[in-house]
C-alpha cells in the first residue's frame, strides 16, 4: 500500500468528531500566543505574565508535620467523599477571613465552597445563564471570567471603569441601554479590589451606588474578591457583600493567598441561588476535594495565617514600588496606574503599538507579558499589556522591564516605519 | 521533562507480517552510485549554495532512479532487529528557547512514547544549562540522540553541531545541511538549481525598507511580484508570523507581523492550488518516501490555528492527484531532499499548482511528530505502524555506528 502511488486518495479527518461538538466549543482553539508561552516557564525568561503568588516564604516543613498528624488521624475522612456543600470546618473557618472585609452576617451553612474562583464562576453562570444573555462586567475583565462566559455563550457587555473602579453612571446607562434593546441582563461581574487586571480599586464612595443600581433594575452583583487582604497598606475596604445579603453572590479564594494549588475557593448566595450552586456543584464535581480543603483548615488552625499574609503584603509591596520605578526609569512614556495592592499594573504602550502583535518579539527577548486583547471579547485592549510583580524579585522585575523597553522601541520603529499615519496620529 | 504521555492506538500495517528471513536488508541492497547526503551536506553553506546545488542536480535524478527504495518489508524487518532495546539509551532533545517550543515538547513526548511502546529505554532532555553535562557524564550519556527542536537552535543546526562535537551519533541532517534548509531563501535557491520549480519571491530586511523607504520598496515589489503574496520570516516555523496578503492594505501589516518574528522577511508570490507535503525517511541513505499528504482547510491557509487545533482540516493520503502528478511530487519531495544534503528525515512542503507543477516552498528538518502533524498522519495513513517505524530509522542509525 504505502509503495503504489495509484490508491484512492483515504480521507483523514483532523479530529473526526469535529461536526459533533457543541457551538460553545467553538472559542476553544490553539492559538500562536498560547504556544508562545511555553517559554515564559524557562528561567532564562523574566516572566510578568503569570498571576503566580509567591509561595516562597511558606512554613512547608512544619506544615509537613501538621498534614502528616492530620492525614494519621483523619486520613479516611480526607481520602474520602465529602459533602457537595463543602467540609463545615472550612465553612466556618471562613467566617473571620470575611469579617476582616465587613462581612459579619453569614452562617457556615450560607457558605458553598467550590474548586477555586474559576469553578465558582462557572457555577453561577451555568444557573444564571442562558445563550444570548448579558452580563455585565468591567473592561477590561478579568480572563477566566471571559472564558467561563463565552463557554456559555453569554454576551459580555462591557462596562467602563476608571482609577476608582466601575463607574456607577456608566452602569445605569448600560442596564437602560441593554433594556432597550431587549436583553435580559442577567448579572453584573466586579472584581471591586486591585482589579484584574487594571489594578483599580473600587472607591468606598462608589461601592453603596453600583449595589442601589443594581437594586433598582434587579441585577445580580457577582463581586469576585481574591484580592481584598493584599493591600500594601495593610488597609480593607468593605466587601460589596457587606452592604448587602440578598442581591450578591460573593467569591472569594485562598489561591492568593495560601496555596492555589488546592484549588478551594467559597461562595456565600442569598438561599435560593445556594441551593443551585450545591446542586450545580454535586452535578459538576460530586465534592469538593476533601484532602485540599482539610490541607486548608490544617494550615488555618495551626497558623499564624494573618501575619503570613502580612508579610506577603510587605513583600508585594516592595516587588510593584520595583516594577513602577523600573517603570519610570525605562518607560516612561508610558502610562499606568500604581495599583494599592494586588498583583498587577495595566500599562499603556505607545499608540500604534499592538501588544499581542508584539508578544513574540517580547520571548525573542525573554520577557513574558500578557496582551490586552485577553482581556477583552471584542478585540479591544491591543494598546495595553498587563504586568504581574508578583513573582519575580525586584532585580528580575527590573531587568524584565528594562528588556520590555528595548522590545517597545524596536517594535515603535518597526510600526513607524510601514505605518507612519499612526504616528501621526500619535502626534 | 520525563513525563509520559497516553498511547496513541496502534496502527496495523494493512496485514503484512513480518518474514525476516525474506526481507532484503537494507545493507545487501545499498547501491553505490547512490548520492551521499552527508558529502553532500559538508560543503553546503549560505554563499556556498550555488555550487552544492549544482552538483545536487547532477546527482539528484540519478538518486530518485537508481537508490533502492525502501518497502514495508524493509521497515518491518529493520525494526524486528534483536537489539537488546531496554539497553540502548535513546535521548530525545525537545523545548529550547524557541518560538516553537510548545510544538517540539509535544513532538518530543509523541516520539519518546511510540519508542518506549517498542521497548527502547527513552528519556527526554530540554536544551538548558545542564544538557551537556547530560550528554557527556558517563552515567547519563545516550548511546543515540534524535532531536526534536523545532526553530531556532534545533533546525538552524546549532544543537547538531554540539552533537557532533560530542561525538554523539544522532537522527537527522547534519548541523551544515540543517543551516541550508533553515533558510527558506536559500533552500529556495539551491533546490532551484536542482530543477525543482519555487514561486517568485524576494527576500527584504527590515533595514532595506528602512534605507529605500517603504513606499518604493512596496512599489517595486508588487510591481515585480504582483498579489496575493505569502509574507513569512526567512527562519521559523509553525506559520508563526505567515499573513497571506490578498490586497495591498494588508501588506505594512503583515510586515510589522513578521518582523516581530524576525529581521528579515521572505515574500514570495502566493501560488494557488493544492497544499501538498511530502515526507521522507532514509535509511541508510535508502529513501522512504511516504504518500503525498494533500491538506485541505476551510480557510485555505494552513496557519497556526489549524495546524494545531484538531478541527476542520482534513488531509487526502495520497494527494488527490493524477498518478503522474503524485509521481512528479514525490521525485520533487526526493530531489529536495538529496539537493539540501539532507539526511534520515525530512518533510518538504509544496502547492501544486494548476498545471499540475509542485512548487516548493520548504523543506524541514525536523518536522512536527506531534499527534496533528503530517509525518506521522501520513504514514498511518499508509498503514505504517509509528513504533515499528521510528524503530526501524532508530536502529537503521545504530547500525550505521555513526561517528559523528
Amino acid at each position: 500500500m504505502a509503495d503504489d502511488p495509484n490508491i484512492a486518495p483515504k480521507v483523514i479527518k483532523n479530529d473526526p468528531w469535529y461536526s459533533s461538538y457543541a457551538a460553545r466549543a467553538e472559542q476553544m482553539r490553539a492559538s500562536e500566543i498560547r504556544a508562545l508561552f511555553a517559554v515564559a516557564n524557562r528561567p532564562e525568561v523574566v516572566s510578568l505574565a503569570g498571576g503566580m503568588p509567591y509561595l516562597g516564604r511558606m512554613p512547608f516543613d512544619k506544615l509537613a508535620d501538621q498534614l502528616g498528624v492530620m492525614l494519621r488521624s483523619k486520613g479516611q475522612v480526607a481520602w474520602q467523599y465529602g459533602s457537595a456543600q463543602g467540609d463545615p470546618h472550612l465553612r466556618e473557618d471562613v467566617l473571620p477571613i470575611m469579617e476582616l472585609e465587613g462581612i459579619k452576617d453569614v452562617q457556615p451553612d450560607d457558605v458553598v465552597i467550590v474548586n477555586g474562583s474559576q469553578s465558582g464562576l462557572d457555577l453561577i453562570t451555568r444557573i444564571m445563564c442562558d445563550p444570548g444573555d448579558v452580563v455585565l462586567a468591567e473592561a477590561p475583565n478579568y480572563v477566566g471570567a471571559l472564558g467561563v462566559f463565552q463557554s456559555f455563550q453569554v454576551d459580555v457587555v462591557n462596562v467602563a471603569m476608571d482609577g476608582d473602579g466601575l463607574i456607577p453612571e456608566a452602569l445605569e446607562e448600560t442596564i437602560l441601554e441593554q433594556r432597550r434593546q431587549g436583553k435580559a441582563v442577567k448579572f453584573l461581574y466586579t472584581v471591586p479590589n486591585f482589579h484584574n487586571p487594571a489594578g483599580a480599586t473600587m472607591s468606598v464612595e462608589r461601592r453603596p451606588r453600583v449595589i442601589e443600581i443594581a437594586r433598582k433594575y434587579h441585577v445580580l452583583i457577582v463581586e469576585d474578591n481574591p484580592y481584598g487582604l493584599l493591600a500594601f497598606d495593610g488597609q480593607t475596604y468593605p466587601a460589596l457583600r457587606s452592604y448587602d445579603s440578598e442581591g450578591i453572590v460573593y467569591l472569594s479564594s485562598f489561591s492568593k493567598i495560601i496555596a492555589p494549588g488546592m484549588r478551594v475557593a467559597w461562595m456565600v448566595a442569598p438561599p435560593g441561588i445556594r441551593q443551585k450552586l450545591v446542586l450545580a456543584n454535586e452535578s459538576a464535581i460530586l465534592c469538593p476535594s476533601n484532602m485540599s480543603q482539610m490541607t486548608i483548615t490544617t494550615y488555618l488552625d495551626n497558623f499564624d495565617w494573618k501575619s503570613q499574609i502580612n508579610d506577603y503584603r510587605g513583600m508585594y509591596k516592595e516587588r510593584c514600588d520595583a516594577m513602577d520605578e523600573a517603570l519610570k526609569e525605562y518607560l516612561p512614556y508610558c502610562s499606568w496606574l500604581k495599583p494599592k495592592g494586588g498583583f498587577y499594573i495595566w500599562l499603556k504602550i505607545p499608540q500604534g503599538l499592538n501588544a499581542k502583535d508584539m508578544l513574540p518579539r517580547a520571548i525573542t527577548a525573554k520577557v513574558a507579558y500578557v496582551s490586552g486583547t485577553a482581556f477583552y471579547d471584542n478585540g479591544e485592549g491591543a494598546d495595553h499589556m498587563r504586568l504581574s510583580f508578583c513573582y519575580p524579585t525586584p532585580d528580575r522585575i527590573r531587568e524584565g522591564i528594562r528588556r520590555l523597553s528595548t522590545v517597545i522601541e524596536n517594535e515603535l520603529a518597526t510600526v513607524r516605519l510601514f505605518e507612519p499615519d499612526n504616528d501621526k496620529k500619535r502626534g | 521533562m520525563a513525563a509520559k504521555h497516553s498511547k496513541t492506538p496502534r496502527q496495523q500495517t494493512g496485514g503484512k507480517t513480518v518474514a525476516t528471513g525474506k526481507a532484503k536488508t537494507i545493507a545487501s541492497t545499498k547501491t553505490t552510485t547512490v548520492a551521499s547526503p552527508t558529502s553532500t551536506a559538508a560543503t553546503t553553506s549560505a554563499t556556498g549554495a550555488s555550487e552544492v546545488a549544482k552538483k545536487a542536480r547532477r546527482t539528484s535524478h540519478r538518486s530518485i532512479r537508481e537508490a533502492t527504495p525502501v518497502t514495508m518489508d524493509d521497515v518491518t524487518s529493520l525494526a524486528s532487529k534483536t537489539t537488546k532495546r531496554a539497553d540502548k539509551s535513546l535521548l530525545v532533545i525537545c523545548g529550547g528557547l524557541s518560538h516553537e517550543r510548545d510544538v517540539s515538547i509535544s513532538s518530543g513526548h509523541r516520539v519518546q512514547g511510540f519508542l518506549e511502546e517498542a521497548g527502547w529505554t527513552v528519556h527526554v532532555h530540554d536544551m538548558d544549562g545542564s544538557l551537556l553535562p547530560y550528554l557527556t557524564d558517563e552515567s547519563t550519556r545516550p548511546d543515540l540522540v534524535w532531536p526534536l527542536l523545532h526553530g531556532a537552535n534545533g533546525e538552524d543546526g546549532s544543537i547538531r553541531d554540539v552533537l557532533e562535537m560530542a561525538g554523539l551519533p544522532y537522527i537527522g541532517s547534519r548541523a551544515k545541511a540543517s543551516r541550508t534548509a533553515w533558510s527558506k531563501p536559500i533552500a529556495k535557491n539551491v533546490v532551484r538549481m536542482a530543477g525543482l520549480h519555487t514561486p517568485h519571491s524576494v527576500t527584504l530586511p527590515e533595514s532595506m525598507f528602512r534605507e529605500l523607504g517603504v513606499e518604493p520598496v512596496i512599489d517595486m515589489l508588487l510591481g515585480s511580484l504582483g498579489l496575493p503574496l505569502f509574507i513569512k520570516p526567512t527562519m521559523g516555523g509553525s506559520a508563526m508570523g505567515c499573513t497571506m496578503v490578498t490586497e495591498q492594505s494588508q501588506l505594512t501589516q503583515a510586515l510589522i507581523n513578521c518582523f516581530a518574528y524576525g529581521d528579515v522577511a521572505l515574500i514570495e508570490q502566493a501560488v494557488t492550488g493544492a497544499e501538498v507535503s511530502v515526507s521522507i525517511l532514509e535509511f541508510d541513505g535508502h529513501p522512504l518516501v511516504l504518500p503525498p499528504l494533500e491538506i485541505w482547510t476551510p480557510s485555505g491557509t494552513y496557519d497556526f490555528e489549524a495546524r494545531s487545533t484538531p478541527g476542520p482540516t482534513e488531509f487526502y493520503v495520497p494527494a488527490r492527484l493524477d498518478a503522474k502528478t503524485t509521481q512528479a511530487v514525490s521525485d520533487a519531495a526526493l530531489t529536495a531532499h538529496r539537493a539540501l544534503g539532507l539526511r534520515d528525515i525530512s518533510r518538504t512542503d509544496f502547492i501544486v499548482d494548476a498545471q499540475g507543477q509542485p512548487q516548493f516552498l520548504e523543506s524541514n528538518v525536523a518536522p512536527g511528530m506531534t499527534d496533528t502533524s503530517l509525518l506521522p498522519q501520513s504514514a498511518q495513513a499508509a498503514g505504517y505502524n509509528l513504533p515499528e517505524l521510528y524503530t526501524a530509522l532508530v536502529q537503521s542509525v545504530l547500525n550505521q555506528k555513526r561517528t559523528d
